[in-house]
């Protein structure tokens, strides 16, 4: 259990830790803070984007102990002693992950505002599944909304990072 | 770039052959802002921080009518963190909406609120939390009004009135008469007409309408999510009675917008007014609630059409009469309204057409212009009715669509002029795909249909989006003082649909130069020369005129400063650059030189290399009431069909096969354009069986989230997707280009109910096409065979 600050008011604050791209990082938070909302406004790491703040839109997915889940549904006090990665922890310094690749190359977003997301649900997809077939890419997707690009070629994208061969 | 042409003679004709030799366009290269949005990197609105950055936040009415009798902030000031609130005694006065005899709606409403979502009173805070607070502890005493909640009884005597200068609750009225209708109808071998109803969609972008706002001084300046810099730039200019040079838009990265992000959404003037208040920059948000509430989508309407066709099924005359709920305030749905009838005549020939429209005022949020601007329901309504006619004259759906079908270079019944049009190559090459005949003639298996629909789309709006006399697109090009890279500086706006990239191919092509080496500031007033942005499927034809004409200009500079250096004559145009390359086309052995080189030669000379380039539209349309709305100097066309299986025990829908053949013109990125009509027909495909904003009985939104407006995801859409191009040029237009991002929204809604009605072999008439509206029209169906 994270240590524990009271305020003279008798607010508590706790303090967390956890690994982020392979980064430590530690942050008093209140009870009710959200992971997202912490990565992004402490952190400044902004690729993980609110959409919903409600779980349904899959945009500020990140990868937590390599599986995918919204951060916006987690709290900062929940991501304690956790290991995550975000879409900035993806591409090592000038080398795209094969997933970022693909998706530009097939064109698989448009406004990019889903894209973080999407990219690591496939990336959890492609790591526990690494052939998986159109079905089960559109499953692991399904919690990703895009607004865009009707997900023809996400669908696309991913199965040619899997290293199927897909028609542009 | 570079065509070797060869005029021949073909019996009478002239042809012109044209060998396309391009080498920046025409290619799917990566998009230009690729790998900031693939990493995380890039910034949207909502995603900015400045030094000492407050937030803020609207309070809105919760009542959708209501009269204000006070607003106490007094309690919500003494909490700690609160930095300032306001009402609308502290912002101006005056209304704004697109078209001044309809500027209906002010920063916080005055008198009253008209829908759940009315903008009420502003607060700035050091966190989001606080604001809750702070809005929390606004005291607003409220009268509650009747309300106006149903469009199809605002008009009914003794109705309240939403607004007191629109009698009747009738926003908009329009009339508009072409040839005889009546004549029409007393030639006509049949006459049918059918009523269909739509509903009420919503954009629904990913990305939350946020901005930033900074007023220093007598500067202010925005970073919206926005998708016209320009038209903020005036509307917030004009609202607050500064010179246009003191305002300066600057475009984030945007998170779709498909028409919602076109007109200013509140948050601007509040984060303005906040931010001049309290000499600090101000983050303004809305949540996907308020989203929902602020909303500017689809109009929901009652689209009642009568047609008389001849035996064939040629359409002689037709009548259409539509009412649109438009919600409490205009916003851009004046034009909406009347595009909903203007944009009908595109896609078939007819003489004599006669359009009734009338957009309601009601206490429910205000709607706009949705991906298709006002033509997708009407649309899907025509195609349905036209269905209905083709099975009244035993007529296959393709071949009453081959007879009707527009042919180039006409005019419409309304005064549109066509030069490009590929329809029927578009109906000719869907049945192929979809083996239509076949299917036809064998029939398909119990409970399965096949549909077919046309639709049709400007490729810019003739007139611009609010009354001035400036050019329509320009733009400018810097080359950077080694050549090494250039930079083309518009005010276009890139919402997702690729427009920076494709803009960049078309410098690129015109200069000689190469893509890659491209960059561009898109959107920042301060540094970019005026667009009007993106709407109405406009920035490639436009915004593509001017990047294609500043790039001509650089071409021109750097041949004659390689002239110079290469020590020829530059006089009979026989040097050229290509990809980089600047070459003697009639002296292969003289040594050739680079664009790079020239370029820092010239700069050496003198100065900055600049070229500039400036569109404007010809004159277009008639000079009836209305006349400018729906004209373009080129149209779009194209083709849908669509594969279906209905459970008839429960009307469950699964879309087989999905095919789409679009005209576009000229393709200057196939994967983009490819990614645009995916787009577009994957929006049509959610309004057509999914999407619909719904309200309680006080008109309060009931489904304002991800999870409760249901959209398509990964698992829904048709995995089977088909999508083709037609060969085209439209004469009109920069490489001849037409637009792809709108019009594939327009056929989608009329194949999925023709395939529908096809397989039960019932009259669908109801938007949504959910398993209800389908099953109830099947049992109706049932009981009228009974009797």
């Amino acid at each position: 259990m994270a240590n524990v600050l009271t305020d003279k008011e008798g607010k508590k604050r706790y303090l967390v830790s956890f690994t982020i791209n392979g980064d430590e990082h530690q942050g008093l938070v209140k009870a009710n803070t959200l992971f997202v909302n912490f990565i992004r406004d402490e952190l400044d790491l902004t690729g993980t984007k609110r959409g919903c703040e409600l779980g349904d839109c899959g945009s500020c997915t990140v990868l937590m102990e390599g599986k995918p889940v919204n951060a916006c549904l987690l709290l900062a006090v929940e991501a304690d002693g956790h290991s995550f990665t975000t879409i900035e922890g993806l591409a090592t310094t000038n080398k795209l992950d094969l997933v970022q690749e693909k998706f530009i190359e097939y064109g698989a977003f448009q406004c990019g505002y889903c894209a973080p997301g999407m990219i690591l649900s496939a990336k959890a997809l492609l790591n526990s599944n690494p052939k998986p077939t159109e079905h089960e890419v559109r499953e692991a997707i399904s919690g990703n909304l895009c607004r865009c690009t009707g997900y023809v070629n996400v669908v696309k994208a991913i199965l040619a990072a899997s290293g199927q061969e897909v028609e542009h | 770039m570079s065509i070797k042409h060869q005029m021949s003679i073909e019996g009478n004709d002239l042809r012109l052959d044209f060998d396309k030799e391009y080498t920046q366009i025409g290619k799917s290269v990566p998009r230009i802002d690729g790998v900031e949005k693939a990493t995380g990197a890039g910034k949207y609105a909502g995603d900015l921080k400045f030094p000492n950055m407050l937030y803020g936040k609207i309070l809105y009415s919760p009542h959708a009518h209501a009269k204000i009798l006070s607003i106490d902030t007094s309690e919500a000031e003494k909490i700690p963190g609160v930095k300032a609130v306001l009402t609308s005694k502290d912002v101006p006065d005056m209304k704004y909406g697109i078209s001044p005899a309809r500027w209906d709606e002010n920063i916080f409403c005055i008198d009253k609120a008209r829908y759940v979502g009315d903008k009420i009173a502003g607060v700035a805070c050091i966190d989001e939390e606080t604001c809750y607070k702070a809005m929390k502890a606004i005291k607003v005493e409220y009268e509650v009004l009747p309300t106006v909640l149903d469009y199809r009884h605002a008009m009914d005597e003794g109705m309240p009135l939403v607004h007191d200068n629109y009698p009747r609750n009738i926003n908009t009225e329009i009339h508009q008469d072409f040839g005889d209708v009546e004549q029409a109808f007393k030639d006509a071998y049949h006459v049918r007409e059918d009523v269909f109803t739509g509903t009420r969609a919503y954009q629904n972008p990913i990305e939350r309408h946020s901005n930033v706002c900074i007023w220093k001084d007598d500067k202010l300046t925005i970073y919206p999510s926005s998708q016209s810099p320009h038209y903020f730039q005036y509307y917030v200019a004009r609202e607050f009675g500064l010179k246009m040079g003191q305002v300066r838009i600057v475009l984030p990265l945007i998170g779709g917008g498909f028409g919602g992000k076109l007109e200013p959404s509140g948050l601007e003037f509040v984060g303005s007014v906040l931010s001049k208040v309290t000499g600090r920059p101000v983050m303004m948000s809305y949540d996907r609630l308020e989203m929902f509430q602020h909303n500017r989508g689809r109009h929901q309407g009652t689209y009642r059409i009568k047609t008389g066709v001849d035996k064939n099924g040629k359409i002689l005359g037709c009548h259409t009469y539509f009412l649109l709920d438009g919600g409490a305030y205009t916003g851009l749905g004046i034009a909406t309204a009347y595009y909903s009838g203007a944009l009908l005549p595109l896609t078939y020939e007819f003489d004599n057409y006669k359009f009734d429209g009338y957009r309601i005022a009601t206490n429910l949020p205000a709607c706009g212009a949705h991906r298709g601007h006002g033509a997708p329901q009407p649309k899907y309504a025509f195609e349905s009715h036209l269905d209905n006619i083709a099975k009244d004259l035993g007529i296959d759906p393709l071949d009453i669509r081959l007879i009707n079908a527009r042919k180039p270079n006409t005019t419409t019944v309304n005064g549109f002029g066509i030069q490009s049009c590929e329809l029927t190559a578009c109906l000719d090459r869907i049945a192929e795909l979809s083996d239509w005949r076949e299917k036809k003639k064998k029939g398909l298996p119990q409970g399965r249909g096949i549909g077919i629909a046309t639709g049709s789309f400007v490729s810019g709006a003739g007139y611009p989006i609010y009354r001035n006399d400036w050019p329509s697109a320009s733009c400018m090009i810097r080359v950077n003082e080694d050549g090494t890279s250039a930079t083309l500086y518009s005010m276009s706006a890139d919402l997702g649909q690729g427009s920076s990239t494709i803009l960049c191919q078309m410098a690129a092509e015109a200069m000689g130069y190469k893509y890659e080496n491209m960059k561009i500031v898109c959107g920042d007033t301060e540094t970019a020369p005026l667009d009007f942005g993106a709407y109405a499927s406009r920035q490639t034809l436009f915004s593509g005129w001017a990047a294609k004409r500043a790039g001509e200009k650089i071409k021109k500079d750097i041949l004659e400063t390689a002239a110079f250096m290469m020590g020829l004559p530059n006089e009979d145009m026989d040097l050229d650059c290509v990809d980089g390359v600047i070459f003697s086309k009639s002296r292969p052995k003289v040594k050739v030189t680079t664009f790079e080189e020239a370029a820092a030669r010239y700069f050496k000379l003198k100065g900055p290399l600049v070229g500039t380039g400036v569109y404007t539209v010809h004159r277009t349309g008639g000079y009836h009431k209305g006349a400018p709305v729906g004209t373009s100097p080129a149209y779009s066309f194209g083709v849908q069909a669509a594969e279906m299986e209905v459970d008839e025990e429960t009307g469950k829908l699964t879309c087989l096969n999905f095919w789409d053949v679009h005209d576009c013109g000229q393709v200057i990125n196939p994967t983009l354009v490819k990614g645009q009509i995916h787009g577009a027909l994957y929006m049509g495909i959610g309004e057509s069986i999914f999407e619909q904003v719904q309200f309680d009985d006080k008109g309060k939104i009931v489904n304002g989230s991800m999870g409760g407006y249901l959209m398509p995801t990964a698992l829904d859409m048709p995995s089977n997707v088909i999508n083709e191009t037609v060969e085209s040029y439209e004469p009109v237009a920069p490489w001849g280009v037409k637009e792809c991002g709108e019009g594939s929204t327009n056929p989608t809604m009329g194949a999925f109910r023709n395939a529908i009605a096809d397989a039960v072999g019932a009259n669908v008439t109801s938007l949504p096409l959910n398993p209800e509206h389908v099953w109830r029209a099947i049992q109706e169906k049932k009981a009228k065979d009974k009797k």
